[in-house]
This record gives C-alpha cells, structure tokens and sequence, in this order.
C-alpha cells in the first residue's frame, strides 16, 4: 500500500495534475452553485474537456475535481438561497438556509467547508484500506460472478429507488440494457436495432444520453417552473457574508457529528443506489435522533449539528461511491456511472485489476481525493463571498447558457451535428419521463453496464455451454438470489405494512 | 389513465417490437458457424424483451402499490399543472435547439451561437439588447477560442460560403 502511495502522490504532485485537480474543483464549484444543474451534468459537461487530455490519470483527477467541486458549490446555493443545486445538497438547507437568515451565512459555510473537507478526507482513508481489500477478492471473480454482480447492482438501484417506485426503476433499468444494444454487438461485428441508420451503427453516445437524461430536463425545469430557481429567494445574499469564524464551543460540538457522519456515509455510499442523498438525509435524521432534546428544537431553525451532519456524509458518500467504481468496475450511482464512461472513452477499464496494471490511475485519483479536499478548503472558503456573485447572474442570461453548455458537451464529443438532434429528442423523452415520476439514474447506469453485463453473460454461456454456470457456479447462484430478494423485498415489507396497518383499522 | 401508466403501455409496446426483432429477424442474419453457439446475438435482447414485457405490465397494471397521494409542493414538478408553468417558453428554447443544431454547419459556430444565446435569453423575457448581444458575442468568441485554441476541436467558425 505504502509504495501504491508513493506512486500516487508522484503522480498527482506533477504541476499538471495538480493544476487539474485545482481547475476542476473551481469549475465545479462554479457550476455546481447554480440551481438545477447536478454533479452528473456538470461532469457529462466536462467529459470532453477531459477526453482531449488524453492522459487517463489526468482526466480522473480533473472529473473528481468537479464532482467534489459540484457538492461543495451545490451546499453554498443550498445555504445562501434555499435552492440546492444538487439532491445531496438538500438537507444541508435544512438548517443551513436558517443559518444564513439569522445572518450567520459565513459561518454556515465555514461549517459546510470543514465538515466536507473533513468528510472527504476521512472518506479518501476508508477507501485507501476497503478498496485493495475488496480488490484483491474480486481478483477471484470469473465473467459468472461478474455478471450475476452486475445484475445485483442494477437491482440494488432499482430496490433503492423508493416505495411504488421498484417497478419503475427495474423498468428504467432495463430500457438502458435495451439502448445498450443498439449498435454493433459485443457477440459479431453484426449491427443490431439500427434500422439501417448509419448513425447508430456505433450506438448511442453516452455523453448525448447523459446530457439528455440529466441536464436537459433540469434546464427545461428551470424554464417552466420558475419556483424552483427562486425557490425562498431574499435570502441572504453574496454581497453580505461576512465572519467566517467559528468559536472553539461550536467546534467541539460539532467534532463528534462530523466524525460519525464520515464514517457512516463512506459505508452508504459504498452500496449500489445509496449515494450522497440518501447518506446526507440519513446522517441528519440520526444526528437529530442523537442529539439531546433542547438541541433537537434547534434542528430545521439553524442548528449547526444539523448543518455539519449532511455536509459530513454527503462528501463521505461521493468518495465512498469510488469504491465499486474502481475495484469492481460497477457504478453505484448515476455520477459514477457517468465516470465509468468516460473511463472506458480513456481505455481504462475499472475493475481489480486497475490496481495491477494501472496502479498510477488508481492511487493518483486516491492521493488526489486528498488534496482536492484541502484546495477546496483552502481555495474556496476565502473565495466563496466573490464565487457566489454567480447566483446574482439574472435567469434571462443564465438559462440559455445552460442550454448552450448542454449542446456543446454533446456536439464536442463526436463532432456531428446529428447528436444534437438526437440531445433534444431523448431530453424531451426524459421530460416526460421525470413527469411521470420515473427515476433516470438507473436507465443511464443499465446503459453503461449494458454492453459489459451481455460480454461477461455471454461469455459464462460459451464456457458453460448454457446457463449451467448458474448452478454451478455457488457464488454465481448466491448473488442471482440476492439480486432478486433485494427487488423483491421492499415491495413484499411495503404489503406487509399495509395489511397490519389495515388490521389494526380494522380492529384486529 | 395517469401519465406514468401511458408511459407503461409505450413501454410494454415497444418491448413487443424490440421482441419481434430479436426472436423472427435477427437470426436470420447469423453465419452458419454462429448456429452452434450456445450464445447468439439476439439471445441478451430476447431476454430483455421478455423481462421488459412482464415488468412494463406490472407497472401497467399497477400491481405494485404505490404510496397515498402526496400534495406536490410548489417546487416539485408536476404535469398536471402543465398550464400554469412556463411551457411555452421550454418548447421555444427547443425548437431554438433544433434550429440550432440544423444551422450549426451552415452558418457557421459564430453565428449560429450568438443567434442562439441572444434568442434564447430573448424567449426568457429579455428585452436589453444592448447588453445581450454584447454579451453573447463575447461569450461565443470565448468559448469557441476555448474550444478550438485549447482542446483542438475544430469547430467551424465562419459560414460556408466564407470558409
């Protein structure tokens, strides 16, 4: 471990590398406070850019960079206008917009910045010693166990996506297998599903899809619903933060949450669907619950341990979201899944043996983790009064910009005007979609994993001559199981709760 | 019917043709030496197709429960109040996207962005020109030095006729 460490800082400590991380963090940042643009549309955004490197390690370092640059910024509009620019933002509003009205918005975001930078960096150890660990296991995985892993992942997504909501996330998730299919095939160099459109021989181009799935809708949210960009405005604005400081008191109170919160949301996000917004609602809901009764009448009106506890496990969570990514090859989330592509664009392949044959990606993105954490401590915390002049830009001006970021991230990448045909079609799909309360993270994940869950199933079949590998395979069997309980048992708990909640109407 | 059972229905629909496809037509292609395989190419997508079809149903079918209806908040999108939303301004910025996507090449990079940033903020309401164009024009040149300068992707500048 100590001589991977040593690699990984020569390779993030080269000035180009290092000036990735910084650029990425600011950009982030800067993206990531405007309300309606997340994590995942950011990065799609940034994925050419990232491309052109052409040095994977490079690119890695500079796309972590934004995703920890884009929660950071998502907590500044979260804290300072009640709108948070990203879901694993929310619950920072919860006490951190209060804070900010009571004119302690300088203070909310020292708390919000040492508790991520904490976070992060205790998430950046934990995934030092899990990953090699979960690494050197996967090493024994065959294409059986990896196919039957894939499908556990996609299912956990699904299972997660909510009550009533399974069906429709399996349904999603198997809309992005079948888009994943489109194209000429791992199997022959057969084209399938293109109707002979020559555009579509190569397939959809992930970068469109994401563009679409994510940043359009929300840019087309933004225009309809103008609520939502408003969201509480009159809050405190930039021009006013002042006193940055926290008192020795606050600290200690605050130490202990953001310890705990650290840890717990390294091991949400870790698991497949969990990610940032579950870790950051979870993290407040268990600090309220710890917390003794007169600070539990503060939470929600500008408590500071309700403030530290999301920001802890959010950034917790996103670097706990590495560890499938990068030792199994398999995205948790829709963030990591938009990772992953751009990854494979590179010609890397995660999965354990990026440890053995890239060690330098790998624990350069690790060391890199480190020290995005402290530039955003160090670069932001002074900067934030001038970086948050962006929330002031008027909508007239913001929202086409938006729309023209979206465009040039799908036109950059293949250079054909076709793609942005094909942008405004899948992003008016996905609109409805939204409409309809269908969740797009697990359709993106399913299309990434697609092409990768039919080579290892397939290839299981050539070996086996069949589906014989399920049986015989205990491993392979064992986690097909788990795959299916998993969907299964939230809707099967959801009846079970509804029947006694009805006998006891009843009287029973 | 709710939007998100339409929805199913489409699904459910096109998972019969996307069936259609991979169980009647895609055989037929396979060489001869493929037929011995246990795998062909269309067996993940008849697969998916079956999957599709009985999940699309379920949903269709509302055979799993969903929560009591939650009032949506303000902020929350909801279609059924379409009408009170700005959506005539969202279908002009998409047809401005169309537009733009179809002129990108013969108008050139310059043109077609600025059009589109100054239209864009236009359909928004807004109606300082002075400062718009301005605006949209530096930004263009901006990003398209970026663009090109740095990453080195050729984006044509100047309409056809000029380049």
């Amino acid at each position: 471990m100590l001589e991977g460490l040593m690699i990984g800082l020569q390779t993030a400590i080269n000035p180009f590398n290092l000036g990735m991380v910084v650029f990425g963090c600011v950009i982030g940042t800067f993206i990531g406070m405007l309300p309606g643009l997340g994590p995942m549309s950011i990065i799609a955004i940034m994925i050419p850019v990232a491309i052109t490197l052409g040095d994977p390690t490079a690119a890695l370092i500079l796309l972590a960079g934004v995703y920890y640059g884009a929660i950071f910024g998502g907590s500044t509009s979260s804290i300072l206008l009640n709108a948070p620019g990203v879901a694993g933002t929310v619950a920072t509003a919860f006490d951190g917009y209060p804070m900010a009205r009571k004119g302690q918005a300088g203070k909310a975001l020292t708390i919000a910045a040492i508790s991520s930078f904490v976070g992060g960096t205790i998430g950046a150890i934990l995934l030092m010693v899990f990953a090699p660990m979960l690494s050197s296991v996967a090493l024994l995985f065959h294409s059986a166990e990896y196919f039957a892993l894939m499908v556990v992942g996609l299912s956990a997504i699904a299972a997660f996506a909510g009550t009533g909501q399974v069906g429709k996330a399996v349904m999603m998730t198997l809309l992005g297998l079948m888009m994943a299919t489109v194209g000429e095939g791992a199997l022959a160099a057969m084209p399938r599903f293109t109707a002979g459109i020559l555009d579509l021989q190569s397939g959809f181009s992930f970068i469109t899809l994401a563009m679409a799935m994510f940043a359009l809708p929300e840019a087309l949210f933004l225009v309809m619903n103008p609520m939502r960009a408003a969201q509480g405005s009159g809050g405190n604005q930039s021009g006013k933060i002042e006193n940055l400081r926290i008192t020795r008191a606050e600290a200690r109170a605050i130490a202990p949450v953001i310890g705990r919160q650290s840890i717990q949301g390294f091991f949400i996000g870790v698991l497949p669907g969990a990610g940032a917004t579950i870790a950051s609602f979870l993290g407040y809901a268990v600090e309220r619950n710890l917390a003794t009764k007169e600070e539990q009448a503060e939470f929600g009106k500008g408590s500071i341990k309700g403030l530290a506890a999301p920001e802890a496990a959010n950034n917790a969570a996103c670097t706990g979201s590495f560890v499938p990514l990068l030792t199994l090859g398999i995205p948790g989330s829709g963030t990591t899944a938009i990772l992953l592509g751009a990854l494979l664009a590179l010609n890397v392949t995660p999965g354990p043996r990026l440890m053995v044959d890239q060690p330098e990606v790998f624990w350069a993105v690790i060391i890199s983790m480190y020290i995005g954490n402290l530039v955003l401590l160090v670069l932001n915390l002074p900067l934030i009064p001038y970086i948050a002049k962006i929330l002031s830009i008027p909508r007239n001006y913001l929202i086409p910009f938006i729309f023209f970021f979206t465009l040039m991230g799908a036109y950059i990448g293949q250079n054909n005007a076709t793609e942005l045909l094909i942008l405004v079609g899948f992003g008016v799909i996905a609109t409805i979609l939204r409409f309809a309360d269908y969740p797009l993270a697990p359709l993106l994940i399913g299309f990434i994993l697609g092409t990768m869950l039919e080579d290892n199933f397939s290839r299981s079949m050539q070996l086996y001559q069949g589906l014989g590998f399920i049986l015989e395979r205990p491993m392979t069997l064992g986690l097909l199981v788990l795959a299916a309980i998993l969907v299964v048992l939230p809707t099967y708990r959801a009846a079970r709760a509804r029947s006694r909640a009805k006998g006891v109407a009843d009287g029973d | 019917m709710a939007l998100d059972r339409w929805i199913a229905l489409i699904f459910v629909a096109m998972c019969c043709i996307y069936g259609y496809a991979a169980f009647f037509t895609m055989d037929q292609l396979l060489p001869p030496f493929m037929q011995r395989n246990p795998v062909w190419p269309s067996t993940f997508p008849k697969i998916l197709s079956i999957a599709g079809i009985i999940v699309g149903l379920i949903v269709l079918l509302g055979l799993e429960k969903q929560d009591g209806e939650k009032e949506p908040s303000a902020t929350d999108i909801n279609y059924r109040r379409l009408g009170q939303y700005n959506t005539w301004a969202a279908v002009g910025l998409l047809v401005l996207m169309v537009a733009y996507a179809l002129a990108l090449r013969p108008i050139g990079f310059v043109a077609a962005t600025i059009l589109f940033l100054t239209l864009g903020a236009t359909i928004l309401g807004e109606r300082k020109f002075h400062i718009l164009i301005p605006v949209a024009a530096s930004a263009t040149f901006i990003v398209w030095y970026l663009v090109q300068q740095v990453l080195g992707i050729f984006l044509r500048p100047w309409p056809f006729f000029l380049a």
